[in-house]
Protein backbone atom coordinates (compact mmCIF):
# COMPACT_ATOMS: atom_id res chain seq x y z
CA UNK A 1 0.00 0.00 0.00
CA UNK A 2 1.43 3.91 -0.53
CA UNK A 3 0.53 6.22 1.55
CA UNK A 4 -1.59 8.36 -0.29
CA UNK A 5 -4.78 10.29 0.23
CA UNK A 6 -6.44 10.33 -2.48
CA UNK A 7 -6.26 9.38 -6.63
CA UNK A 8 -7.83 10.57 -8.95
CA UNK A 9 -7.56 9.25 -12.42
CA UNK A 10 -8.33 11.54 -15.36
CA UNK A 11 -10.20 9.74 -18.55
CA UNK A 12 -8.99 12.67 -20.50
CA UNK A 13 -6.57 15.30 -21.18
CA UNK A 14 -9.80 17.56 -20.30
CA UNK A 15 -10.66 15.81 -17.65
CA UNK A 16 -6.81 16.16 -16.19
CA UNK A 17 -6.78 19.81 -16.47
CA UNK A 18 -10.11 20.20 -14.46
CA UNK A 19 -8.61 17.72 -12.19
CA UNK A 20 -5.37 20.09 -11.81
CA UNK A 21 -7.77 23.01 -11.12
CA UNK A 22 -10.20 21.08 -8.71
CA UNK A 23 -6.51 20.12 -7.08
CA UNK A 24 -3.71 22.51 -7.10
CA UNK A 25 -2.04 20.36 -4.20
CA UNK A 26 -2.07 17.05 -5.94
CA UNK A 27 1.17 15.64 -7.20
CA UNK A 28 1.08 14.31 -11.25
CA UNK A 29 1.91 10.56 -11.50
CA UNK A 30 2.70 9.43 -15.15
CA UNK A 31 4.31 6.15 -15.07
CA UNK A 32 5.46 6.80 -11.58
CA UNK A 33 8.71 5.49 -11.50
CA UNK A 34 10.36 8.28 -9.60
CA UNK A 35 6.47 10.02 -7.52
CA UNK A 36 5.56 6.29 -5.97
CA UNK A 37 9.54 5.57 -4.77
CA UNK A 38 9.38 8.86 -3.23
CA UNK A 39 6.05 7.85 -1.77
CA UNK A 40 8.42 4.81 -0.69
CA UNK A 41 10.49 6.81 0.62
CA UNK A 42 8.06 8.74 2.98
CA UNK A 43 8.91 12.13 0.92
CA UNK A 44 5.48 12.35 -0.73
CA UNK A 45 3.50 10.89 2.11
CA UNK A 46 -0.16 11.34 2.45
CA UNK A 47 -0.53 13.15 -1.08
CA UNK A 48 -2.70 13.22 -3.70
CA UNK A 49 -2.25 11.74 -6.67
CA UNK A 50 -3.54 12.76 -10.45
CA UNK A 51 -2.62 9.96 -12.49
CA UNK A 52 -2.27 10.78 -16.25
CA UNK A 53 -1.07 6.89 -17.08
CA UNK A 54 -4.70 5.38 -18.58
CA UNK A 55 -4.25 8.52 -21.39
CA UNK A 56 -3.65 6.50 -24.40
CA UNK A 57 -3.80 9.36 -26.51
CA UNK A 58 -0.65 10.60 -25.15
CA UNK A 59 1.10 7.95 -26.17
CA UNK A 60 3.40 7.04 -29.45
CA UNK A 61 5.83 9.29 -32.09
CA UNK A 62 4.14 10.89 -34.84
CA UNK A 63 5.35 13.44 -37.48
CA UNK A 64 3.25 16.36 -38.17
CA UNK A 65 2.46 17.98 -41.99
CA UNK A 66 5.71 20.26 -41.53
CA UNK A 67 8.03 18.02 -40.55
CA UNK A 68 7.77 18.51 -36.55
CA UNK A 69 8.41 15.08 -34.47
CA UNK A 70 5.91 14.58 -31.99
CA UNK A 71 6.42 12.56 -29.26
CA UNK A 72 3.49 12.21 -26.38
CA UNK A 73 4.29 12.79 -23.13
CA UNK A 74 3.36 9.59 -22.04
CA UNK A 75 5.72 7.48 -24.79
CA UNK A 76 7.63 4.72 -22.94
CA UNK A 77 11.57 5.20 -22.57
CA UNK A 78 11.39 1.53 -24.79
CA UNK A 79 8.78 2.68 -27.12
CA UNK A 80 11.17 5.66 -27.72
CA UNK A 81 14.13 3.43 -28.38
CA UNK A 82 11.99 0.84 -30.92
CA UNK A 83 10.02 3.43 -32.64
CA UNK A 84 10.71 3.75 -36.33
CA UNK A 85 10.37 7.85 -36.66
CA UNK A 86 13.03 8.16 -33.89
CA UNK A 87 15.61 5.47 -35.20
CA UNK A 88 15.30 7.62 -38.39
CA UNK A 89 15.57 10.86 -37.57
CA UNK A 90 16.95 11.37 -33.85
CA UNK A 91 18.52 7.91 -33.22
CA UNK A 92 20.58 9.41 -30.52
CA UNK A 93 17.09 10.36 -28.22
CA UNK A 94 16.46 6.35 -28.26
CA UNK A 95 19.86 5.38 -27.68
CA UNK A 96 19.84 7.91 -24.66
CA UNK A 97 16.87 6.70 -23.35
CA UNK A 98 17.90 3.19 -23.63
CA UNK A 99 20.59 3.83 -20.93
CA UNK A 100 17.70 4.52 -18.61
CA UNK A 101 17.63 2.63 -15.47
CA UNK A 102 17.23 -0.72 -16.68
CA UNK A 103 14.54 -2.82 -19.31
CA UNK A 104 11.52 -2.66 -16.11
CA UNK A 105 12.20 1.22 -15.84
CA UNK A 106 12.56 1.35 -19.82
CA UNK A 107 9.04 0.52 -20.26
CA UNK A 108 6.99 2.08 -17.66
CA UNK A 109 9.43 5.50 -17.43
CA UNK A 110 8.03 7.81 -19.82
CA UNK A 111 9.94 11.27 -21.48
CA UNK A 112 7.02 13.27 -20.16
CA UNK A 113 8.22 12.67 -16.04
CA UNK A 114 11.73 12.38 -17.23
CA UNK A 115 11.42 16.12 -18.27
CA UNK A 116 8.85 17.53 -16.08
CA UNK A 117 10.89 16.24 -12.82
CA UNK A 118 13.04 18.79 -14.09
CA UNK A 119 16.45 16.79 -12.96
CA UNK A 120 19.51 17.98 -14.60
CA UNK A 121 20.71 13.68 -14.58
CA UNK A 122 18.07 12.88 -17.14
CA UNK A 123 18.87 10.51 -19.43
CA UNK A 124 16.55 12.71 -22.31
CA UNK A 125 17.01 16.18 -21.46
CA UNK A 126 20.70 16.33 -22.98
CA UNK A 127 19.88 15.33 -26.22
CA UNK A 128 16.63 17.53 -25.93
CA UNK A 129 18.20 20.34 -25.13
CA UNK A 130 20.80 19.82 -27.90
CA UNK A 131 17.65 19.52 -30.56
CA UNK A 132 15.92 22.73 -29.12
CA UNK A 133 12.92 20.49 -28.08
CA UNK A 134 9.60 22.07 -27.38
CA UNK A 135 7.08 21.30 -24.91
CA UNK A 136 3.99 20.97 -25.11
CA UNK A 137 1.93 21.92 -21.95
CA UNK A 138 -1.95 22.01 -22.31
CA UNK A 139 -4.17 23.87 -19.46
CA UNK A 140 -7.24 25.50 -18.71
CA UNK A 141 -6.32 27.96 -22.02
CA UNK A 142 -5.77 25.84 -24.16
CA UNK A 143 -2.07 24.83 -25.39
CA UNK A 144 1.03 26.98 -24.55
CA UNK A 145 4.43 25.90 -26.21
CA UNK A 146 7.90 26.91 -25.24
CA UNK A 147 11.72 26.22 -25.53
CA UNK A 148 12.98 23.03 -22.89
CA UNK A 149 15.90 25.94 -22.23
CA UNK A 150 12.83 27.57 -21.15
CA UNK A 151 10.80 24.78 -19.78
CA UNK A 152 13.45 23.86 -16.84
CA UNK A 153 13.60 26.55 -14.35
CA UNK A 154 16.12 25.51 -11.57
CA UNK A 155 17.32 21.77 -10.39
CA UNK A 156 13.60 20.45 -9.94
CA UNK A 157 11.61 23.47 -10.65
CA UNK A 158 10.14 23.34 -14.73
CA UNK A 159 7.38 25.83 -16.03
CA UNK A 160 4.35 23.80 -15.53
CA UNK A 161 1.22 26.49 -14.32
CA UNK A 162 -1.80 26.31 -12.61
CA UNK A 163 -3.76 23.59 -13.98
CA UNK A 164 -1.63 22.54 -16.73
CA UNK A 165 0.35 19.07 -17.79
CA UNK A 166 2.63 18.36 -20.42
CA UNK A 167 0.92 16.72 -23.50
CA UNK A 168 4.03 16.43 -26.01
CA UNK A 169 7.54 17.30 -26.85
CA UNK A 170 8.24 18.40 -30.02
CA UNK A 171 11.11 18.51 -32.10
CA UNK A 172 11.12 20.97 -35.67
CA UNK A 173 12.87 19.46 -39.10
CA UNK A 174 14.88 22.32 -39.36
CA UNK A 175 16.56 21.27 -35.99
CA UNK A 176 16.69 17.60 -37.01
CA UNK A 177 17.15 17.16 -40.56
CA UNK A 178 20.63 15.84 -41.73
CA UNK A 179 21.72 15.54 -38.67
CA UNK A 180 23.35 12.52 -36.77
CA UNK A 181 24.23 11.96 -32.96
CA UNK A 182 25.62 10.52 -29.95
CA UNK A 183 24.87 10.22 -26.36
CA UNK A 184 27.71 9.00 -23.44
CA UNK A 185 25.96 8.45 -20.11
CA UNK A 186 28.68 8.46 -17.59
CA UNK A 187 28.09 6.49 -14.46
CA UNK A 188 29.09 3.86 -11.96
CA UNK A 189 27.31 0.82 -13.28
CA UNK A 190 25.93 0.00 -16.32
CA UNK A 191 22.87 -0.51 -15.40
CA UNK A 192 20.41 1.18 -12.90
CA UNK A 193 22.16 3.95 -11.85
CA UNK A 194 22.28 7.70 -12.28
CA UNK A 195 24.60 9.74 -14.83
CA UNK A 196 27.34 11.21 -12.89
CA UNK A 197 27.20 13.41 -16.57
CA UNK A 198 25.21 12.72 -19.56
CA UNK A 199 26.61 14.07 -23.22
CA UNK A 200 24.99 14.43 -26.14
CA UNK A 201 26.42 15.60 -29.82
CA UNK A 202 24.77 16.01 -33.14
CA UNK A 203 26.40 17.42 -36.26
CA UNK A 204 25.21 18.28 -39.89
CA UNK A 205 27.85 18.12 -42.01
CA UNK A 206 27.86 19.73 -45.84
CA UNK A 207 27.40 17.76 -48.56
CA UNK A 208 31.24 16.78 -49.28
CA UNK A 209 31.02 15.90 -45.88
CA UNK A 210 34.20 17.95 -45.16
CA UNK A 211 33.04 20.77 -43.20
CA UNK A 212 30.75 20.80 -40.28
CA UNK A 213 27.66 22.92 -41.05
CA UNK A 214 26.72 23.20 -37.60
CA UNK A 215 27.43 20.98 -34.04
CA UNK A 216 25.67 21.18 -30.91
CA UNK A 217 26.54 20.07 -27.58
CA UNK A 218 24.46 19.43 -24.32
CA UNK A 219 25.28 18.15 -20.96
CA UNK A 220 23.39 16.64 -17.98
CA UNK A 221 24.80 17.32 -14.28
CA UNK A 222 27.11 20.07 -15.77
CA UNK A 223 25.07 22.39 -14.09
CA UNK A 224 21.68 22.74 -11.96
CA UNK A 225 20.07 22.08 -15.07
CA UNK A 226 20.72 20.71 -18.57
CA UNK A 227 22.49 23.06 -20.83
CA UNK A 228 24.33 23.95 -23.58
CA UNK A 229 28.25 24.65 -24.49
CA UNK A 230 27.51 27.23 -26.95
CA UNK A 231 31.02 28.56 -27.14
CA UNK A 232 32.13 24.94 -28.67
CA UNK A 233 29.36 25.28 -30.92
CA UNK A 234 30.31 28.16 -32.51
CA UNK A 235 34.15 27.43 -32.33
CA UNK A 236 32.79 24.04 -34.66
CA UNK A 237 30.14 25.86 -37.16
CA UNK A 238 31.61 26.51 -41.00
CA UNK A 239 35.05 24.42 -39.86
CA UNK A 240 36.71 21.82 -42.08
CA UNK A 241 36.79 18.45 -40.04
CA UNK A 242 40.42 17.60 -38.51
CA UNK A 243 41.61 15.90 -35.87
CA UNK A 244 42.32 19.20 -34.12
CA UNK A 245 38.85 20.30 -34.03
CA UNK A 246 37.35 17.63 -31.89
CA UNK A 247 40.04 18.63 -29.53
CA UNK A 248 39.67 22.33 -30.04
CA UNK A 249 35.60 21.62 -29.94
CA UNK A 250 35.94 19.21 -27.03
CA UNK A 251 38.20 22.08 -24.85
CA UNK A 252 36.03 24.94 -25.62
CA UNK A 253 33.10 22.75 -23.84
CA UNK A 254 34.67 23.95 -19.94
CA UNK A 255 33.31 27.43 -21.02
CA UNK A 256 30.02 27.43 -20.64
CA UNK A 257 29.56 24.39 -18.22
CA UNK A 258 29.69 24.46 -14.56
CA UNK A 259 29.29 21.27 -12.69
CA UNK A 260 28.96 20.79 -8.51
CA UNK A 261 30.92 18.68 -6.41
CA UNK A 262 28.81 15.99 -5.09
CA UNK A 263 29.02 12.49 -3.30
CA UNK A 264 28.74 11.32 -6.76
CA UNK A 265 31.59 13.28 -8.55
CA UNK A 266 33.93 16.03 -7.76
CA UNK A 267 33.88 18.78 -9.90
CA UNK A 268 37.19 18.72 -11.38
CA UNK A 269 36.33 15.37 -12.41
CA UNK A 270 33.05 16.17 -14.33
CA UNK A 271 35.11 19.08 -16.01
CA UNK A 272 37.66 16.46 -17.17
CA UNK A 273 35.03 13.67 -18.10
CA UNK A 274 32.67 16.53 -19.83
CA UNK A 275 35.90 17.45 -22.22
CA UNK A 276 36.37 13.53 -22.87
CA UNK A 277 32.59 12.99 -23.35
CA UNK A 278 32.38 15.77 -25.76
CA UNK A 279 35.52 15.01 -27.72
CA UNK A 280 34.41 10.77 -28.23
CA UNK A 281 30.14 11.84 -28.89
CA UNK A 282 31.63 14.49 -31.89
CA UNK A 283 33.95 12.28 -33.61
CA UNK A 284 31.25 9.42 -33.23
CA UNK A 285 28.61 11.86 -34.74
CA UNK A 286 31.01 12.98 -37.30
CA UNK A 287 31.60 8.92 -37.96
CA UNK A 288 27.63 8.29 -38.36
CA UNK A 289 27.51 11.66 -40.57
CA UNK A 290 30.00 10.04 -43.27
CA UNK A 291 32.76 12.47 -42.29
CA UNK A 292 36.33 11.39 -41.37
CA UNK A 293 38.75 13.11 -39.09
CA UNK B 1 -1.40 14.26 9.59
CA UNK B 2 -4.98 14.50 7.34
CA UNK B 3 -6.32 11.07 7.17
CA UNK B 4 -6.65 9.66 3.63
CA UNK B 5 -9.92 9.39 1.51
CA UNK B 6 -10.67 5.56 2.15
CA UNK B 7 -11.33 4.84 -2.19
CA UNK B 8 -12.27 1.37 -3.44
CA UNK B 9 -12.47 0.77 -7.46
CA UNK B 10 -13.03 -2.32 -9.39
CA UNK B 11 -10.36 -3.77 -11.14
CA UNK B 12 -10.96 -6.14 -14.41
CA UNK B 13 -8.19 -7.55 -15.95
CA UNK B 14 -7.03 -10.71 -17.41
CA UNK B 15 -4.66 -12.99 -15.21
CA UNK B 16 -2.59 -15.65 -16.66
CA UNK B 17 -5.20 -15.97 -19.61
CA UNK B 18 -8.30 -15.98 -17.30
CA UNK B 19 -10.72 -12.78 -16.88
CA UNK B 20 -10.93 -11.66 -13.60
CA UNK B 21 -11.95 -8.73 -11.54
CA UNK B 22 -11.28 -7.50 -7.87
CA UNK B 23 -12.39 -4.36 -6.05
CA UNK B 24 -9.36 -3.40 -4.66
CA UNK B 25 -7.85 -0.49 -2.54
CA UNK B 26 -6.84 2.85 -4.82
CA UNK B 27 -4.01 2.52 -3.00
CA UNK B 28 -2.59 -0.95 -3.10
CA UNK B 29 0.46 -1.85 -5.63
CA UNK B 30 0.08 -4.23 -7.91
CA UNK B 31 2.22 -6.69 -6.04
CA UNK B 32 -0.16 -6.59 -3.12
CA UNK B 33 -3.25 -7.40 -5.32
CA UNK B 34 -1.60 -9.83 -7.43
CA UNK B 35 -0.50 -11.93 -3.83
CA UNK B 36 -2.95 -10.57 -1.47
CA UNK B 37 -5.82 -11.05 -3.58
CA UNK B 38 -4.98 -13.90 -5.73
CA UNK B 39 -2.13 -15.62 -4.29
CA UNK B 40 0.28 -15.09 -6.91
CA UNK B 41 3.18 -15.91 -4.42
CA UNK B 42 5.86 -16.13 -7.62
CA UNK B 43 5.56 -12.15 -7.44
CA UNK B 44 8.68 -11.46 -4.64
CA UNK B 45 8.37 -8.33 -2.46
CA UNK B 46 11.68 -7.47 -2.80
CA UNK B 47 13.30 -3.81 -2.64
CA UNK B 48 9.64 -2.16 -3.46
CA UNK B 49 11.04 0.55 -4.93
CA UNK B 50 11.58 -0.79 -8.74
CA UNK B 51 15.49 -1.66 -7.68
CA UNK B 52 15.58 -5.60 -7.90
CA UNK B 53 13.14 -7.17 -10.55
CA UNK B 54 11.81 -9.56 -7.65
CA UNK B 55 8.14 -8.85 -8.82
CA UNK B 56 8.41 -8.42 -12.06
CA UNK B 57 5.41 -9.16 -14.29
CA UNK B 58 4.10 -9.06 -18.07
CA UNK B 59 1.78 -6.83 -18.57
CA UNK B 60 0.87 -7.20 -22.21
CA UNK B 61 3.92 -8.57 -23.09
CA UNK B 62 6.41 -6.63 -21.68
CA UNK B 63 8.08 -6.38 -18.02
CA UNK B 64 7.00 -4.05 -15.42
CA UNK B 65 8.16 -3.79 -11.92
CA UNK B 66 4.89 -4.58 -10.04
CA UNK B 67 6.21 -3.04 -6.73
CA UNK B 68 5.77 0.46 -8.24
CA UNK B 69 2.81 0.21 -10.61
CA UNK B 70 -0.77 0.86 -9.45
CA UNK B 71 -2.89 -2.08 -9.09
CA UNK B 72 -5.69 0.00 -10.52
CA UNK B 73 -3.76 0.80 -13.28
CA UNK B 74 -4.24 -2.87 -14.36
CA UNK B 75 -7.60 -2.12 -15.91
CA UNK B 76 -8.04 -4.27 -18.97
CA UNK B 77 -4.63 -5.14 -19.30
CA UNK B 78 -3.32 -9.01 -19.85
CA UNK B 79 -1.08 -9.80 -16.64
CA UNK B 80 1.12 -12.65 -16.94
CA UNK B 81 3.35 -14.41 -14.15
CA UNK B 82 5.41 -17.32 -13.03
CA UNK B 83 2.21 -19.09 -12.16
CA UNK B 84 0.79 -18.91 -15.64
CA UNK B 85 3.81 -20.89 -17.56
CA UNK B 86 3.08 -23.69 -16.18
CA UNK B 87 1.48 -26.68 -17.90
CA UNK B 88 -1.92 -28.24 -16.99
CA UNK B 89 -0.32 -31.00 -14.77
CA UNK B 90 2.13 -28.23 -13.60
CA UNK B 91 4.68 -28.79 -15.83
CA UNK B 92 7.70 -27.01 -15.82
CA UNK B 93 7.75 -24.64 -19.13
CA UNK B 94 11.34 -24.71 -21.15
CA UNK B 95 12.83 -21.86 -19.48
CA UNK B 96 11.99 -23.03 -15.92
CA UNK B 97 13.37 -26.04 -16.88
CA UNK B 98 16.77 -24.82 -18.25
CA UNK B 99 16.87 -22.88 -15.25
CA UNK B 100 17.29 -26.06 -12.83
CA UNK B 101 19.78 -27.51 -15.67
CA UNK B 102 22.05 -24.98 -15.18
CA UNK B 103 21.51 -24.20 -11.86
CA UNK B 104 20.44 -20.74 -12.46
CA UNK B 105 18.64 -20.89 -8.82
CA UNK B 106 20.00 -20.46 -5.35
CA UNK B 107 17.49 -19.09 -2.97
CA UNK B 108 14.91 -18.84 -5.60
CA UNK B 109 14.11 -15.62 -4.62
CA UNK B 110 14.74 -13.35 -7.75
CA UNK B 111 13.89 -16.60 -10.13
CA UNK B 112 10.10 -15.24 -11.24
CA UNK B 113 11.24 -12.33 -11.69
CA UNK B 114 14.55 -13.35 -14.05
CA UNK B 115 12.60 -16.04 -15.84
CA UNK B 116 9.47 -13.45 -16.81
CA UNK B 117 11.95 -11.40 -18.33
CA UNK B 118 13.36 -14.58 -19.93
CA UNK B 119 9.81 -15.15 -21.35
CA UNK B 120 9.85 -11.02 -22.99
CA UNK B 121 13.02 -11.74 -24.52
CA UNK B 122 12.78 -15.01 -25.99
CA UNK B 123 8.79 -14.18 -26.80
CA UNK B 124 10.60 -11.29 -29.13
CA UNK B 125 12.15 -14.24 -31.08
CA UNK B 126 15.22 -12.66 -32.57
CA UNK B 127 18.74 -13.99 -31.95
CA UNK B 128 20.76 -11.79 -29.08
CA UNK B 129 24.81 -11.35 -28.57
CA UNK B 130 25.62 -12.44 -24.78
CA UNK B 131 26.31 -8.71 -24.25
CA UNK B 132 22.09 -7.81 -25.49
CA UNK B 133 21.11 -10.78 -23.37
CA UNK B 134 23.30 -9.04 -20.35
CA UNK B 135 21.76 -5.76 -21.12
CA UNK B 136 18.64 -7.00 -21.27
CA UNK B 137 18.53 -9.16 -17.96
CA UNK B 138 19.83 -5.95 -16.59
CA UNK B 139 17.16 -5.02 -14.30
CA UNK B 140 17.31 -7.94 -12.14
CA UNK B 141 19.42 -8.37 -8.77
CA UNK B 142 20.32 -11.47 -7.69
CA UNK B 143 22.97 -12.37 -4.59
CA UNK B 144 23.36 -15.92 -4.87
CA UNK B 145 24.71 -16.94 -8.06
CA UNK B 146 26.69 -14.23 -9.75
CA UNK B 147 24.61 -14.39 -13.07
CA UNK B 148 26.47 -16.55 -15.39
CA UNK B 149 24.36 -19.56 -14.88
CA UNK B 150 21.30 -17.23 -15.38
CA UNK B 151 22.74 -16.02 -18.65
CA UNK B 152 23.75 -19.52 -19.95
CA UNK B 153 19.92 -20.31 -19.00
CA UNK B 154 18.34 -17.85 -21.03
CA UNK B 155 20.51 -18.22 -23.78
CA UNK B 156 20.13 -21.80 -24.05
CA UNK B 157 16.52 -21.58 -24.26
CA UNK B 158 16.88 -18.77 -26.83
CA UNK B 159 18.95 -21.55 -29.25
CA UNK B 160 16.10 -23.83 -28.61
CA UNK B 161 13.90 -22.20 -29.55
CA UNK B 162 15.22 -20.58 -32.65
CA UNK B 163 16.03 -24.55 -33.80
CA UNK B 164 19.89 -23.78 -33.61
CA UNK B 165 22.23 -25.77 -31.36
CA UNK B 166 23.97 -24.20 -28.03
Amino acid sequence: MYDMKALYQAKSVADAVALRLAHPQAQIIAGGSDVLVQMREGKRAGAELISIYGLDELRGVSMEADGTLRIGSLTSFSHITRDPLIQQYVNVLGEAVDQVGGPQIRNIGTIGGNTCNGVTSADSASTLFAYDAVVELTGPDGVRRLPIQEFYIKAGKVDIREGELQTAILISRESYENTFGHYIKYAMRNAMDIATLGTSVNVRLSADKRTVERARVAFGVAGPVPLRAETAERLAAGKTLSPDLADDFAAAVREDINPRDSWRAARDFRMHIAVESARRAFVEAVHLAGGEL
Amino acid sequence: MEKHIMQYQTVHFNLNGKDVERTVDVRASLTDMLRGDFRMTSVKKGCEVGECGACNVLIDGEAFNSCIYLAVWAEGKHIRTLEGLLGPNGELSDIQQAFVEEAAIQCGFCTPGFILTAVEILESGKEYSDAELRKLLSGHLCRCTGYENILRAVKKTMYRRLGKSF
